[in-house]
C-alpha cells in the first residue's frame, strides 16, 4: 500500500467534498444549515491544505492552514451565528427558485470549469493539479449561489464560500500563494465580513427585512 | 464453467437472503424504537407477522383481475433474484452473469411496475394515488441508481457486480472520490426506494403522505405477506449493493467453502452496522412534504452525475 | 431466383391486391378476409427474402420504369435487407390485424383503403431498395402521398383534414431538404446514382452541409425536434392499423435513410456530426416522453412515445458517428447495433400498442383515457398481449426494449478513451439523460396500461365492450411474440445486425457475442458485462413457482372476495380513480416550464365545478404560429399582384419572359 498515493487521493477526496458542499449550499433553504455547511467546507479546506503541505514539504502552507482554521472554521462561523441571532433569522427558511434547475445550471458550470482547467492543469506540476477544475467549479458555484439568493446572509455565505474555492485553487495549482498575500486576503475577508455585517444591520433597520430585493428601490427614479 | 461450489454458494446466498431480510427489517425497527426511547419489539417480530399473514385467508376485491393475484408472486420473484445477483457472500455465482448492474436496475423497475399496476387494478382512489406517487419516485430514483452503479463500473471497467466487488476489494486500497459522491447519492436513493423516513413512512396510513402503504392497501393474507417479505428483501438487496460498492471487503473472491463460511459473520456484522445507521438517519430526519421528494431525488440524481464527472476529471 | 427478384415479385403482387381491392370497392368482407391476409403472407415472404439477402452479398438491378434514360436503380445490401426485414415482420402482423379490423363505415371505401395501404407498404420497401436519388425521391413521395390518403381516410372530420394537411406540409418541406442534400452529394457530376455519390470526395464544408440537410429532411419524417408537430396530429388521426404502420414502420425509413447518408454515402464523418445528433436526439427523447406522460388521448400518448423512441434512435446513431469519426470501429458497431435492435424492437411493440388501441377504440368507441378503464376484464386477450408491449416499451427486462437499452448504455460505458476531454464529459451526461428517459418511459407506460385496462370502468357503456375478433388477436399475438422472442434470445438477431454494421462501420460485435453462446449476451467480454434474459426469466419464474408451491403446501390457498377496502372509505365510484390528467400531474409539476399550460380551476363556491387543463407545446406557439403568420403576411403582400384583369397577368408573364431572356443573354 502506497501511503504517498493514498494521501494524494485524500486531497482529491477533500476537493470533491468541497464541491459537494458547494452544491449542498445551493440546494439548502435553511440559513442555519448553510452556516454549518460553510464551516464544514472550511474544515475540508484545512485538511486539504495540511495534506498538500505534508506532501510537498512547503511549511508555509501549514501556516495558511492554521489561519484558515482560525478564521473560517472558528471565527467567521461564530460571527455569523451571532449575526443571525441578533437579526432573528436563525430559523429562517428561504423560498428558492426551482432547485433542480439551479443544480442543472450548476452541472453545466462544473463541466465548463473542468473543461477550462484541463489545459492549465496539464501545465502545472503540482501534486493536486487534477483538483484545479474542482476548485474553479467551487468558485463558479458559489457565484451562482450569490446570484440566485435573495437574502443578505446567504449571499455573504456565498461570497465566503467563493473565497474558499479561490484559496483552494491557489493551494492546488501553485502550492499556495506567498505568505504576505495570504495574510492580506485573510485580513480582507475578515474586514469584509465585518462591513457586510454592519450593512446587514443597516438594511434591516431601513427595510425591516433582509431581502436585498428592497435595495432595488434605492435607485433614482 | 458452473462449479458445484458456485451453485451451493448461490443457493446459500438465496436462503440466507430470505432469512436475513426480515431480520434486518426487525433490527432496523428495534434500533428505531431504542433511539426514539420506546420499548422495541423482538428481533423475530417480522417473522411472526409473516407467519400470521400466511395463516390468514386472503381477501381479494371483487373487481380484481388475475394480474392483482399474480403481482405479489412476481414482485417476490424479482426481489429474490435481485438478492441472488448481488454478491453478498461470494463473487463466483452462477446467476451472476445472467444480470449485470443495468439488468439489476431493470429488475427493480420491473417489480415497481408490477406493484403499481396491481395497485391500479382494483380501481380505488388510494390505489391509483399510490401508483402515481410510486412511479414518480421511481422515474427519478432509477436513473440515479443507475448512475451510481455506472460510477463504480467506470472504476472497475465492468458492469458485472461480481467484477466490481473484485476490482474494488482486490486491488490496493485506494480512495475513490467519485465513489464517495456516489455513496451519498446511493444513500438518498435507497431511502426513497425502500420507503424510509425522509421520503415515506411505512408505519402510517395517512392519505396525504403515504406511498408504499397506499399501493398495497388492498392486499391481505398470503399476498400481503409476500409483498412485505419482498419489501424486506428489497432493503436487503439495497444494503448488499451498498456494501458491495462501498465496503467490499470480506466477500469471498472464489467459491472456496471456508471463505464463504467466513464471509457470513462479516456480512452479518456489516448489515448490523448498516441497519443501525439507517435507523439513525430515520430518527434524526423529519418526513418531507411530498412536493419536496422530487427535489430530493433530483439532488441524488445530479450528485450521481457529478460522481461520473469527477471520475472523468480525476480518473478515479 | 435471387432475393431481390422475389421481393420485386411480391411488390407487384401487392399492387395487384390493391387493384383487386379497387375492383371490389365496397365489398368489405372480401377486402378484409381475403386481400389483407394475402398481403400479410406477402409481407412474411418479404421478410423471408430479406433474411436470405442478409446472408447473400449485395445485389443490384435496374427497373426500366420512370423517365426515359432515368431508370430506377435498385440495390439490396445488408442495410436495406435489415430494414426490409423490419418492414416485413411488422407489416405481417399489422395486415393480419387489419383483416379483422376494417369494417363497414364512414369515409374512404375499404377497397380504396386496400390499394392505398399496399401502395404505402410497397413504396416503403422501394425507398429502402432505391439506389439512386431519383428512385428514392419518387418512392419517398409515393410513401408520403399514400400515407396522407390513409391518414385522411375519415376525411369528413375537420380535425383529421387539418392533421393530414399539416402532415403533407411538413413532409414536403422535408422532401425539399432531402432533394438539396442529394444535390450536394452528387457534387456537380450530374449523376444521381448512389454509387456515384459514394465515390465523391466532398470537402468537409460540403459534406457537413449535406449532413445537416439530411438531418433536416429525414428528421422531418422521423419527427425530430422541432419538426415533430405533425406526428402527434397525424398518427392518432389515422385508422389504427395505419397508425401502427406509420409509427412502427414508416418512421424507420427515415432512420434508414439517415444511416444510408451518414454512414454510406458521405465520406468519413466529422466528430461534431455525432454531437449534433446526440443533442437533437436527447432533446427529442426528453420532449417526447415528458409530453406523452401528460396526454389524455391514448393514441396521442403513443405518438409522443414514438417521438421519444426516435430520439433514442438518433442518440444511438449519433454515438455511432462519434465513434466512427474517432476511428473506433468496434464501439461504433456496438452503438449502431443498439440502434438497429431498437429499430426492430420498436417496430414490434409500438405496432402492437397502436393496434391494441384500435381494438379498444372499436370495442368502446372511446379514445380519451378519461373515459376508459377496467378493460382487462372485458377484453383479456388484448389486455394481456398489450401488457407485453407495455413492458417492452418501458424497457423492462426480459423484453425486447430492454436489450436495446442495455446495449446502448453499454456503449456509453465503454467511452472512456475519446481524445477530447469535452466529449468524455459529455458522454456521462448523455448517459444520465438516456437513463432518465428510459425511466420516464416506464411512467408513461404504467399510465397507459393502468388507465385503459385496469381499475373500474369510468363509463357505464364500457360494460358492453366486446372482445377483439380472432384475426385481430392473431395480429397482436404475432407482434407480442416478437417482443418476447427478441427479448429472450437476442444473440441470433445481433448476429444478423452484425452484417449491417460491417457494411456501415467495417466492424461488428457478433464475433465476440457468439463466442459466449446464444444464451449469454456479452458485447465485449464476460469480464465487462453480460446479460442472459432467458436465465433471468427462468430464475424469476422458478422463484415464483416455488413460492406458490410452498405457500399453498404449507399454508393454504384460501381466497375470499369482498368489496374493495380502500381504507374503509364508504362511498366510492369509478370517478374517484386517477384520471389521465391526475396521473400526469407529477410530471406537469416537475417539468412545468416545458409545457404551455392553460388551466381552469373551479372555486370552492362553484355550483357546477369544472376543471380543465390544456397542455400545449412551446414550439407551436413560438415557432410555428409566427412562421404561419409570416407566411400569411408575405402572401398578403403578394396579393397586391392579383388584379383580376387578364391583361395585367399577361403583362407579368411577358415581363418575366423578357427578363429571363436578358439574363440568358448574359
Amino acid at each position: 500500500m502506497n501511503a504517498h498515493a493514498l494521501l494524494g487521493q485524500s486531497i482529491n477526496l477533500c476537493a470533491v467534498t468541497l464541491l459537494v458542499l458547494a452544491f449542498a449550499m445551493i440546494a439548502q433553504r435553511r440559513i442555519l444549515t448553510l452556516i454549518h455547511l460553510f464551516t464544514l467546507q472550511g474544515l475540508a479546506l484545512v485538511v486539504a491544505t495540511v495534506l498538500v503541505a505534508h506532501l510537498t514539504g512547503d511549511h508555509h502552507l501549514y501556516f495558511s492552514a492554521a489561519i484558515t482554521l482560525v478564521l473560517k472554521v472558528v471565527l467567521i462561523p461564530i460571527l455569523l451565528h451571532r449575526v443571525i441571532d441578533r437579526l432573528h433569522v436563525r430559523w429562517d427558511v428561504e423560498t428558492l427558485f426551482n432547485i433542480p434547475t439551479t443544480m442543472l445550471i450548476g452541472i453545466v458550470l462544473v463541466v465548463f470549469a473542468f473543461q477550462l482547467a484541463d489545459p492549465i492543469a496539464s501545465l502545472s506540476a503540482s501534486i493536486a493539479r487534477g483538483t484545479l477544475g474542482i476548485a474553479l467549479a467551487c468558485v463558479l458555484l458559489s457565484f451562482l449561489m450569490m446570484i440566485v439568493r435573495a437574502k443578505a446572509v446567504p449571499q455573504v455565505i456565498g461570497f465566503l464560500s467563493m473565497e474558499n474555492g479561490l484559496f483552494f485553487a491557489a493551494t492546488a495549482a501553485t502550492s499556495g500563494m506567498p505568505m504576505i498575500v495570504e495574510l492580506g486576503i485573510a485580513f480582507d475577508v475578515l474586514v469584509g465580513i465585518l462591513i457586510l455585517g454592519v450593512f446587514m444591520f443597516q438594511i434591516r433597520e431601513q427595510f425591516d427585512s433582509l431581502d436585498i430585493r428592497h435595495l432595488e428601490r434605492l435607485k433614482d427614479d | 464453467m458452473v462449479s458445484l461450489g458456485g451453485v451451493l454458494a448461490q443457493l446459500l446466498e438465496i436462503v440466507l437472503a430470505l432469512l436475513l431480510a426480515p431480520l434486518l427489517s426487525g433490527w432496523v425497527n428495534q434500533w428505531r424504537a431504542w433511539l426514539q426511547g420506546r420499548q422495541a419489539p423482538g428481533l423475530l417480530q417480522p417473522f411472526r407477522v409473516l407467519h400470521k399473514l400466511f395463516v390468514k385467508e386472503s381477501v381479494v376485491a371483487e373487481s380484481a383481475s388475475p394480474l392483482f393475484r399474480l403481482a405479489p408472486y412476481a414482485i417476490f420473484g424479482c426481489m429474490a433474484l435481485a438478492c441472488a445477483i448481488a454478491p453478498t457472500l461470494a463473487t463466483d455465482l452462477p446467476l451472476g452473469p445472467a444480470a449485470d448492474a443495468i439488468a439489476l436496475v431493470g429488475l427493480f423497475a420491473l417489480a415497481r411496475v408490477f406493484i403499481s399496476l396491481a395497485a391500479m387494478d382494483i380501481g380505488t382512489a388510494f390505489g391509483t394515488l399510490g401508483a402515481r406517487r410510486e412511479m414518480m419516485i421511481g422515474f427519478l430514483a432509477e436513473p440515479a441508481l443507475l448512475m451510481v452503479l455506472f460510477a463504480a463500473s467506470l472504476i472497475s471497467r465492468s458492469t458485472s457486480l461480481a467484477r466490481i466487488v473484485e476490482a474494488l476489494a482486490g486491488q490496493d486500497f485506494a480512495i475513490h472520490p467519485s465513489l464517495a459522491v456516489a455513496g451519498v447519492a446511493f444513500t438518498m436513493v435507497s431511502l426513497a426506494e425502500n420507503a424510509r423516513v425522509p421520503v415515506d413512512n411505512p408505519s402510517t396510513h395517512l392519505e396525504l403522505t403515504m406511498i408504499h402503504e397506499a399501493l398495497i392497501l388492498e392486499y391481505s393474507g398470503r399476498h400481503l405477506a409476500l409483498i412485505e417479505w419482498a419489501a424486506s428483501l428489497k432493503l436487503f438487496a439495497y444494503s448488499s449493493i451498498g456494501l458491495a460498492l462501498f465496503v467490499p471487503w470480506g466477500i469471498a473472491a472464489g467459491a472456496a467453502p471456508l471463505a464463504i463460511l467466513l464471509a457470513i459473520p462479516v456480512l452479518v456484522a456489516k448489515l448490523a452496522v448498516g441497519g443501525m445507521l439507517l435507523a439513525l438517519i430515520e430518527t434524526i430526519n423529519a418526513k418531507m412534504r411530498l412536493f419536496r421528494v422530487p427535489e430530493f431525488l433530483a439532488t441524488a440524481f445530479l450528485l450521481a452525475v457529478i460522481a461520473l464527472l469527477v471520475h472523468v476529471l480525476l480518473g478515479a | 431466383m435471387l432475393p431481390l427478384d422475389w421481393i420485386l415479385l411480391i411488390l407487384a403482387a401487392w399492387l395487384l391486391i390493391g387493384l383487386a381491392g379497387v375492383a371490389a370497392l365496397r365489398n368489405t368482407s372480401f377486402v378484409a378476409r381475403v386481400l389483407f391476409p394475402l398481403g400479410a403472407a406477402g409481407a412474411l415472404a418479404v421478410a423471408a427474402a430479406a433474411l436470405a439477402a442478409l446472408f447473400a452479398g449485395p445485389q443490384t438491378t435496374i427497373l426500366p420504369i420512370g423517365l426515359p434514360g432515368l431508370p430506377f436503380h435498385l440495390r439490396l445490401d445488408a442495410l436495406a435487407a435489415f430494414f426490409l426485414l423490419v418492414i416485413g415482420v411488422a407489416t405481417a402482423g399489422i395486415s393480419i390485424f387489419a383483416a379483422g379490423y376494417f369494417r363497414q363505415g364512414e369515409g374512404t371505401p375499404p377497397g380504396l383503403m386496400c390499394l392505398e395501404y399496399h401502395v404505402f407498404v410497397a413504396s416503403m420497401c422501394l425507398v429502402v431498395l432505391a439506389d439512386d436519388a431519383y428512385a428514392f425521391m419518387v418512392m419517398w413521395e409515393t410513401m408520403a402521398l399514400s400515407s396522407f390518403f390513409l391518414v385522411t381516410a375519415n376525411h369528413r372530420v375537420e380535425a383529421i383534414r387539418r392533421a393530414g394537411f399539416l402532415y403533407l406540409l411538413v413532409a414536403h418541406i422535408g422532401a425539399i431538404a432531402i432533394l438539396l442534400c442529394f444535390g450536394v452529394l452528387q457534387a456537380n457530376t450530374g449523376d444521381y446514382s448512389f454509387a456515384n455519390m459514394r465515390a465523391q470526395q466532398l470537402s468537409p464544408l460540403w459534406s457537413s452541409a449535406a449532413f445537416l440537410l439530411a438531418i433536416f429532411g429525414f428528421g422531418a419524417k422521423a419527427g425530430i425536434l422541432p419538426l415533430h408537430v405533425w406526428l402527434p396530429e397525424a398518427h392518432p388521426a389515422a385508422p389504427s392499423p395505419v397508425s401502427a404502420l406509420m409509427s412502427g414502420v414508416m418512421l424507420k425509413t427515415a432512420i434508414y435513410a439517415l444511416m444510408r447518408v451518414a454512414f454510406d454515402l458521405l465520406p468519413l464523418p466529422l466528430w461534431w456530426w455525432g454531437v449534433v445528433l446526440l443533442g437533437l436526439g436527447l432533446a427529442t427523447a426528453l420532449f417526447g416522453v415528458v409530453f406523452s406522460a401528460v396526454q389524455t388521448d391514448m393514441k396521442r400518448l403513443l405518438a409522443y412515445s414514438s417521438i421519444e423512441n426516435i430520439g433514442l434512435l438518433f442518440v444511438g446513431i449519433g454515438l455511432g458517428l462519434l465513434f466512427k469519426a474517432h476511428d473506433m470501429g468496434a464501439l461504433s458497431a456496438l452503438a449502431l447495433t443498439a440502434a438497429l435492435y431498437h429499430v426492430i424492437s420498436h417496430a414490434f411493440f409500438k405496432s402492437l400498442l397502436f393496434l391494441a388501441t384500435g381494438s379498444v377504440l372499436h370495442a368502446t368507441g372511446e379514445r380519451s383515457l378519461g373515459k376508459l378503464g377496467g378493460l382487462i376484464r372485458r377484453m383479456p386477450w388484448v389486455a394481456w398481449l398489450s401488457l407485453i408491449g407495455v413492458l417492452a416499451s418501458a424497457g423492462l427486462p426480459p423484453f425486447s426494449g430492454f436489450v436495446a437499452e442495455w446495449l446502448l448504455l453499454q456503449s456509453f460505458l465503454f467511452t472512456t478513451g475519446l481524445p477530447s476531454s469535452f466529449l468524455n464529459m459529455l458522454i456521462p451526461l448523455v448517459a444520465a439523460a438516456v437513463a432518465l428517459v428510459a425511466a420516464l418511459a416506464g411512467y408513461v407506460m404504467v399510465k397507459f396500461y393502468g388507465v385503459i385496462f385496469l381499475g373500474q370502468p369510468r363509463e357505464p357503456k364500457l360494460g358492453e365492450a366486446h372482445p377483439a375478433s380472432p384475426l385481430e388477436r392473431l395480429g397482436l399475438l404475432w407482434l407480442a411474440a416478437g417482443c418476447v422472442l427478441l427479448g429472450l434470445v437476442p444473440v441470433p438477431l445481433i448476429e444478423l445486425i452484425d452484417r449491417v454494421t460491417r457494411v456501415l462501420t467495417q466492424d461488428g460485435i457478433a464475433a465476440t457475442v457468439s463466442a459466449h453462446g446464444w444464451l449469454l449476451l456479452s458485447p465485449t467480454s464476460l469480464e465487462r458485462a453480460s446479460y442472459s434474459p432467458l436465465v433471468f426469466l427462468l430464475a424469476v419464474l422458478a422463484v415464483v413457482y416455488l413460492t406458490m408451491l410452498v405457500v399453498h403446501r404449507f399454508y393454504h390457498g384460501q381466497l375470499r372476495t369482498a368489496p374493495p377496502w380502500d381504507c374503509g372509505y364508504p362511498a366510492q365510484t369509478a370517478r374517484m380513480q386517477d384520471s389521465a390528467e391526475g396521473f400526469g400531474q407529477p410530471i406537469r409539476q416537475i417539468f412545468g416550464p416545458v409545457f404551455r399550460l392553460e388551466r381552469q380551476l373551479p372555486t370552492p363556491f362553484d355550483p357546477r365545478p369544472v376543471y380543465r387543463v390544456k397542455v400545449e407545446d412551446h414550439f407551436w406557439h413560438w415557432l410555428y404560429r409566427p412562421l404561419a403568420s409570416l407566411t400569411d403576411r408575405l402572401a398578403r403582400a403578394f396579393a397586391v399582384l392579383q388584379q383580376g384583369r387578364i391583361a395585367i397577368y399577361l403583362l407579368f408573364s411577358f415581363v418575366t419572359l423578357i427578363l429571363t431572356l436578358l439574363v440568358a443573354r448574359w
